[in-house]
């Protein structure tokens, strides 16, 4: 029932439509069953002797024109009858189709809106714990399962259930007991092509696999090319593809001999069926028993049963796929979501932060951080160091509220940082990412996703800040150069400083710079820091990295380690001590003391 | 304006004859199973147009005389008739699925292989997306076409044949009077299925779009959150969705205008039918039996029709992914074996490769891209065996280029490399290519488990060896920390493990066939400091007593190398170690003091 609530919610505005297109499915079917009747009309009773069979309007009009010798004489009516029944069923059709079109294009619509608002507003726990690909096959393929659902799955049914019902409903007025003749076959037809459709899943899903292994691969050894060459492992790479190709090629070849059996077997039914009826009502007519033109209607009225039901068993077993496509669907709409209007406190910002005995942990318990205190003030610039895990990360992660922490407590400029609206938070606190991502817009674009009106001024200011205006000049397109997905067409320095321009681009009172200048080489780096240390006279700033150098100007730089604070001071401070910065300091300054004894 | 581009893409070039010869050559395997499959299709298109003939006679042998002498002869001969038609329906699935499945494994097999031989320029300037779906897509479609295309071809033509013949025989004036609706048909299929396929491209691409704008927008979710740009993504996704929509309700709505257009026609020709062949059966020139039989016909000619519509178009799109897929396989590679002057001097033996030193030597080099564009010209180097060489220099100076043309990854347009003494094209390309230990800069791992990927060093590695390669790398402990050791999935690409790893993973992998030239691109990425560490050590530890070049960025690497050449605009323009360069206050003293005395800053 609630999904039943979920899916008129989608279809909000194009419930009617869709139940009109339903209804004229069905009078496209009667108008389909009544045009063969002309035929058989004609043979009885226009050109044959038999009497017209004809409700009262329809005989009282034929009267009208002068009964069957003005028919006979000016049998051309008939001709138009039968086209103009058709035009009818066509025109039906078309309304039906279109209707069904347009309906379910717009739910569709709905859906994938509905779903991309949801992803962007969803919890970022949820996101760190699903995976990219299973997300995107919920919004593309399990969205284009129920459009197939609404648009074609829904259609053909209720099609056949028309086309059957109504059908039978005129064979059995015009003959009881060839109409029970000329179902003996079908049940089996139907029962056949359920069973079939359903166990051929299995098959399918092996050749699915059989094509995603060749998939995989061909792309590792084609983006591995260098690997391969270098370690001339051509022949190998062959063989390992040719068995995936043959692999393949069983997989389908399996399934085609299914498919071969089923559709000979299947035709041979609704032959065998087509045939019956032919049989018997030959013998019929041939005694008087039923008119030529009940044959002739017969012989048609067979051919619309069969057939599609023959179809039935594959759209009822993909309509299976279909509940389980919008059970996954719903899952993601179900998921707990940010708020997305302003909820909390909006307090100006001026970057005093104050933490108190904080601690957190995921949900799943892991990147704990235990009893972090420390006090920041407006202006200061903070060092963070430590190994390789997510303790560093997730602190600066808990500024932005990407996450809350369990206990302790945050304070921004004396407000509880809970209590803070997140989005408001995070147009305070800019954060350049350790894995910064740019979307495939032109460089300009990604660059003014932080502030959508600036100037070209403030985004020159901006990138010249991040030692990437004169990089971004140099490309072809300027600043117009589209980047690729993941920014591939970028260097990994490039990415990062396009991102540090998209950040810097607003005037944020904290800056939070997450290992965000790992691939910029150690004099772009020092440019960068200067630019902004220029700039950003009175912004709060939080610098992770691990190169010491990086960290030595701060004010005070803190080490974490396992979760806590294990050492806190200035870089002088800090090297005087024993402990994890000097140990790093001594491994990184290995190279300038030598080279100290040296000059 | 899609419209135009479409129109470039497919039907600019008409049928291209010399390509299908050359496609043909796939098909030939598969001829006897072609000739058979078109046989059984042309019999049944005659079976299927025999049909309407027996109702005719049952109509007018036994219903019109009112007898049914004769029935069960009649209806043994009917099903007799129904039989052969299974078996026939049988054997061609089987058939054109074999036909179809056993095309797409021989053309993937030659492109995946001919891949394998080009050479790294090639790869370059291609996308690897692009040749993805040359392997996939674009043989999927070639290969149904080929086989599906010729059955729906066979029947239909047949049909068309059959039907057209026996309804001349049975009365050529009403024929040809059904027969006028046919050109219409004709027309308006070809018309109806050229656009309902050029829709169908088109929102394939829309949701193509979509699938990007879901990618990103999850991939990109914490960039969007920090930025707080929910809505403005939100706004730019709903403007791909309204187009997806707009596109996909006036395809299905022109969809939706053909079949009811065509059963029209048909109706009409039906009619037709009735007024003149009821007007000639009152008369007593027509049988009741062959008024049936022309209803019959008249509504079931659409069938073929539009399926030789549809096949012509997707012999369009067919040809366009042969197109591509030619393109591919008559790429030459730019590195090839000489086998001639091989066989001359006994090398085409792997048994006679002489042992390589690591005697590198580059003689007036020259090099140019495809474009013209010059990277080097006259270049002259000589590197001794077990000599470390750094290369030092900005993007774009060259220095990548030099490396990729020691590994024979490129070949000089000018000069030649000689690898202890031997010209190198006049080697094998294997015998290079065994020798050598290759580190990129991003480390490739294939999904497996970390022992498999050090064992594609050299397959035939023994435990002993793999165990020395790792333990050499400083790789042992951090595998002996895993669960399951050596047998520890990597993942896609070597997704599940960090980046430290994968690169020691990768040393790994270039040491344990113990190569006599070794070529690092070192990376600069964020790895902590005691990963780094063991990475430094793991390098110094592989340079020792091999030819080395080294892409360098680290300034310890630069520092222990034999020599350091910096490279500008293709020249070197300095050399010699460390120690020496300073001396000389050269580019590189500068470049060196300034980094260091600003880490002192």
């Amino acid at each position: 029932m609630r999904k039943l609530k979920i899916l008129r919610q989608f279809m909000k505005g194009n419930l009617i439509k869709y139940f009109f297109a339903i209804l004229f499915s069905g009078v496209a079917v009667i108008f389909s069953i009544i045009s063969p009747m002309v035929i058989s009309f004609t043979i009885d009773s226009v050109v044959g002797t038999e009497p017209m069979n004809l409700p009262t309007w329809i005989s009282n009009y034929v009267v009208k024109i002068g009964g069957r010798d003005a028919l006979r004489e000016n049998i051309w009516i008939v001709g138009l009858v039968f086209v103009l029944l058709t035009a009818l069923t066509g025109i039906f059709q078309y309304i039906k189709n279109r209707w069904f079109a347009v309906t379910t294009e717009k739910s569709t619509k709905n859906i994938r809106d509905t779903l991309y608002d949801s992803l962007q507003h969803m919890e970022y726990y949820e996101h760190v714990k699903s995976q990219t690909g299973d997300l995107t096959q919920r919004s593309t393929a399990d969205v284009e399962t129920m459009r197939k659902f609404m648009a074609n799955q829904v259609t053909q049914v209720g099609e056949i259930l028309f086309t059957v019902v109504f059908t039978l409903i005129v064979m059995i007025n015009l003959n009881v007991k060839l109409t029970l003749y000329s179902l003996c076959v079908i049940p089996f037809i139907f029962i056949a092509s359920i069973i079939f459709f359903t166990k051929v899943k299995k098959v399918f899903h092996e050749v699915e696999q059989a094509d995603s292994e060749l998939h995989t691969t061909l792309q590792e050894s084609l983006t591995g090319v260098r690997v391969v060459k270098a370690f001339a492992r051509q022949t190998y790479e062959m063989d390992r593809f040719k068995e995936k190709n043959g692999n393949l090629k069983k997989e389908v070849r399996k399934l085609n001999e299914l498919m071969a059996w089923y559709w000979s077997m299947s035709d041979l039914l609704c032959m065998t069926q087509a045939m019956i009826v032919l049989f018997i009502s030959v013998s019929w007519a041939a005694t008087g028993q039923i008119t030529l033109g009940t044959l002739i209607l017969f012989v048609a009225y067979i051919r619309n049963l069969i057939w599609p039901i023959r179809q039935l068993g594959r759209v009822i077993s993909d309509m299976g796929q279909a509940f389980v496509a919008f059970d996954r669907i719903i899952e993601i709409l179900e998921k707990p979501l940010e708020p997305k209007d302003i909820q909390g406190l909006t307090p100006e910002i001026k970057g005093n932060i104050v933490f108190e005995n904080v601690s957190f942990h995921y949900p799943d318990g892991t990147c704990p951080l235990k009893d972090i205190s420390f006090e920041v003030k407006q202006g200061q610039t903070v060092g963070v160091l430590g190994p390789t895990g997510c303790g560093k990360t997730s602190l600066m992660h808990l500024l932005v509220r990407l996450f809350d922490f369990q206990k302790g407590s945050i304070k921004m400029d004396g407000y509880e940082i809970n209590e803070i609206d997140k989005k408001w938070l995070r147009s305070n606190v800019g954060i350049v990412l350790q894995e910064p991502f740019l979307f495939s817009k032109s460089v300009v674009d990604n660059i003014k996703m932080s502030n959508p009106e600036a100037s070209i001024n403030e985004i020159e200011k901006a990138t010249k800040i991040a030692a990437i205006h004169d990089s971004i000049l140099s490309f072809e397109k300027g600043y117009d150069t589209l980047v690729g997905e993941r920014g591939v067409t970028l260097s990994g320095g490039q990415v990062q400083r396009v991102a540090i321009a998209r950040t810097v681009l607003n005037n944020h009172p904290v800056l939070i710079f997450d290992d965000s200048l790992s691939a910029v080489d150690m004099e772009t780096d020092i440019m960068i820091r200067q630019a902004l240390s220029e700039r950003s006279k009175g912004v709060t700033t939080f610098i992770i990295s691990h190169r010491i150098n990086t960290l030595a100007q701060s004010d005070f730089i803190i080490v974490i380690d396992k979760g806590t604070i294990v050492q806190k001071g200035t870089h002088e401070e800090l090297v005087l001590e024993d402990g994890l910065y000097s140990r790093i300091w001594n491994i990184q300054s290995s190279v300038e003391e030598q080279e100290g004894v040296n000059t | 304006m899609g419209n135009n581009t479409f129109q470039e893409e497919v039907f600019s070039k008409g049928f291209n004859m010399a390509l299908w010869r050359k496609m043909l050559k796939y098909a030939k395997p598969y001829k006897n199973k072609l000739i058979v499959l078109s046989l059984f299709m042309a019999m049944l298109a005659g079976f299927d147009a025999v049909i309407p003939l027996m109702q005719r006679y049952a109509i007018d042998n036994f219903i019109v005389m009112g007898s049914t002498t004769g029935t069960t002869i009649f209806f043994i001969g009917y099903a007799v008739i129904i039989v052969i038609q299974t078996l026939i329906i049988k054997a061609m699935i089987s058939y054109a699925g074999h036909v179809e499945t056993g095309i797409c494994y021989d053309i993937r097999e030659d492109g995946f292989n001919h891949l394998q031989e080009l050479s790294f320029s090639y790869y370059d300037t291609t996308p690897v997306g692009w040749m993805m779906s040359r392997l996939t897509s674009d043989i999927w479609r070639l290969g149904s076409t080929l086989a599906w295309g010729l059955v729906d071809f066979a029947w239909g033509i047949c049909m068309m044949l059959v039907t057209s013949v026996v309804m001349l025989v049975l009365d050529w004036k009403l024929a040809l009077l059904t027969f006028t609706v046919i050109p219409l048909l004709f027309v308006i299929s070809i018309f109806f299925q050229k656009r309902i396929l050029f829709n169908h491209r088109d929102i394939r691409k829309t949701n193509s779009l979509i699938t990007a704008a879901f990618n990103e927008g999850i991939q990109g979710v914490k960039t969007t959150k920090t930025l707080v740009r929910e809505e403005g993504s939100l706004d730019d996704f709903k403007k791909i969705t309204g187009e997806m929509k707009r596109k996909s309700i006036s395809a299905a709505t022109f969809a939706a205008i053909y079949m009811p257009i065509v059963i029209l026609l048909g109706s009409i020709g039906a009619g037709i039918v009735l007024w003149r062949g009821g007007t000639n059966l009152m008369v007593g020139t027509l049988s009741y039996g062959t008024l049936a039989a022309f209803i019959t016909y008249a509504l079931q000619f659409f069938y073929p029709i539009r399926d030789m519509a549809r096949i012509f178009t997707d012999l369009q799109s067919a040809q366009a992914s042969a197109e591509r897929i030619m393109s591919l396989l008559e790429t030459e590679p730019d590195i090839l074996d000489n086998t001639e002057v091989l066989k001359e001097n006994g090398f085409n033996d792997e048994e006679n490769w002489p042992e390589i030193k690591g005697n590198v030597v580059f003689e007036d080099v020259t090099f140019a891209y495809k474009t013209g564009e010059k990277v080097l010209e006259h270049f002259n180097l000589s590197v001794k065996a077990g000599e470390n060489i750094a290369l030092v220099g900005d993007t774009g100076s060259g220095k990548s280029t030099i490396v990729n043309i020691a590994c024979r990854f490129y070949e000089p347009t000018g000069g030649k490399i000689l690898i202890d003494e031997h010209d190198y094209t006049q080697m094998p390309m294997q015998w290079l290519y065994s020798n050598l230990g290759y580190v990129l800069q991003s480390p490739h791992l294939f999904s497996g488990t970390i022992k498999e990927n050090i064992l594609y060093g050299k397959l035939d590695a023994s435990d002993d060896e793999i165990l020395r390669a790792s333990k050499l790398v400083n790789l042992h402990d951090i595998v002996m920390k895993m669960e399951k050791g050596y047998d520890t999935k990597v993942g896609e690409g070597g997704s599940l493990l960090s980046t430290g790893e994968k690169q020691l993973v990768s040393f790994a992998r270039a040491i344990v066939s113990d190569p006599a030239i070794f070529v690092l691109d070192e990376a600069t990425s964020s790895v902590d400091t005691e990963t780094e560490f063991l990475i430094q050590d793991a390098i110094s530890n592989i340079l020792e007593n091999r030819t080395s070049f080294v892409i360098a960025h680290r300034l310890s690497t630069i520092r222990s190398s034999d020599r350091i050449l910096v490279i500008r605009e293709g020249k070197i323009v300095e050399q010699g170690t460390h120690q020496q360069l300073l001396e000389n206050k050269g580019h590189y003293a500068k470049l060196y003091t300034n980094q260091y005395s600003m880490q002192l800053d």
